[in-house]
């Protein structure tokens, strides 16, 4: 599972350079919610073919939901009987979104609260900020 | 415990149709890449990198053609050799890559007594080798390692017992194709009816 994770870390960290490469009118964000337009609207539609809603804000506007609708990662996946059901088989597109946004300075917790692999109804993915990150150089630049 | 498997759809619930575009090259890439990293942590050479790609490929190779037979509504196979060939090169290799391998060759070789054949399917520009520059240390590594597999788990669960090997040549990615000895008895069986 956290291999899965750090896939999809590594996969976000380069991503996002193609991403603001073909996006070339995608600036800086005023806010979170602009943040959360862009990933799901630009970002998943790009990447995954799918453009998830945005759900569930949180009182103090940090935390959002996005409801995925089909996922074509997971279109032919199975989870195995036994141990193999706790398997977060999406938790690389978490990893994705957490290296994706850390490029940018901006910190986020990311995870799966439901997951149609697991038997819920629907695909929800929780995405936390954290913090602002200032200063950090990208790895190896220092 | 049953009810409850009951009520949980599963992935053999959805339609097989094709329902949304093609899948994006960068995230194709970055996936495959991913891959390749996984697999290059657990092994200590480049054979058996290659030989662990390819059983990444074996496993897809069986499922796809499984799904390509249910999309296109086919309901003919192939049985003789080189059909089969021409029908991966151009057929098949356009529902994976949306687009035809570029050629298909054959050379004889005599070992012993027996005459069998090996047979080249060549592809200039390889989708999963478009963004992967193989470093001077690991010399002759291919990724397309991974499309060997696809191939050779085609031909085998279609009844064409074979090997196939990625090879780098100068005129891009070739796959050589050593079929068996029984393919290559009942070919010559068949050809004398």
């Amino acid at each position: 599972m956290k291999s899965y994770y750090f896939s999809g870390y590594n996969i976000g960290v380069r991503l996002i350079d193609d991403f603001l490469a073909r996006n070339p009118t995608v600036g800086r964000c005023n806010d979170f919610r602009e943040t959360a337009d862009i990933l799901s609207k630009q970002g998943f539609k790009t990447y995954l073919g799918i453009a998830p809603s945005i759900t569930n804000w949180s009182p103090a506007g940090d935390e959002f939901s996005l409801l995925l609708d089909g996922n074509p990662l997971t279109e032919f996946v199975e989870l195995p009987e036994g141990p193999g059901q706790k398997l977060s088989y999406n938790q690389i597109i978490c990893g994705a979104i957490r290296g994706a946004l850390e490029m940018v300075q901006l910190e986020v917790e990311c995870r799966f609260v439901q997951d149609q692999l697991k038997g819920d109804n629907t695909t929800e993915l929780r995405v936390k900020f954290l913090k602002k990150l200032v200063d950090a150089l990208p790895v190896g630049e220092d | 415990m049953q009810s409850s498997a009951r009520l949980r759809s599963s992935t053999l619930d959805r339609s097989l149709q094709k329902t949304k575009g093609d899948a994006n090259l960068s995230t194709f890439a970055l996936l495959f890449s991913e891959m390749v990293q996984y697999s290059q942590n657990r092994v200590d050479n480049i054979n058996d990198l290659q030989s662990r790609l390819a059983d990444f490929g074996k496993h897809v190779g069986i499922r796809v053609l499984d799904l390509f037979f249910y999309r296109a509504g086919k309901d003919k196979r192939e049985v003789r050799l080189t059909p089969m060939l021409v029908f991966i090169q151009k057929v098949f290799w356009k529902f994976l890559f949306n687009r035809e391998a570029d050629n298909l060759e054959q050379h004889a070789q005599e070992v012993n007594v027996f005459s069998f054949y090996l047979d080249y399917l060549i592809e200039r520009e390889c989708l999963v080798n478009k963004f992967i520059s193989v470093p001077n240390d690991k010399g002759n590594l291919n990724c397309a390692s991974f499309v060997a597999g696809i191939v050779e788990s085609v031909l085998c669960s279609s009844g064409f017992t074979c090997k196939v090997v990625a090879h780098q040549g100068t005129r891009g990615t070739t796959y050589v194709i050593n079929f068996d000895k029984t393919v290559m008895e009942r070919e010559s069986r068949l050809d004398s009816k």
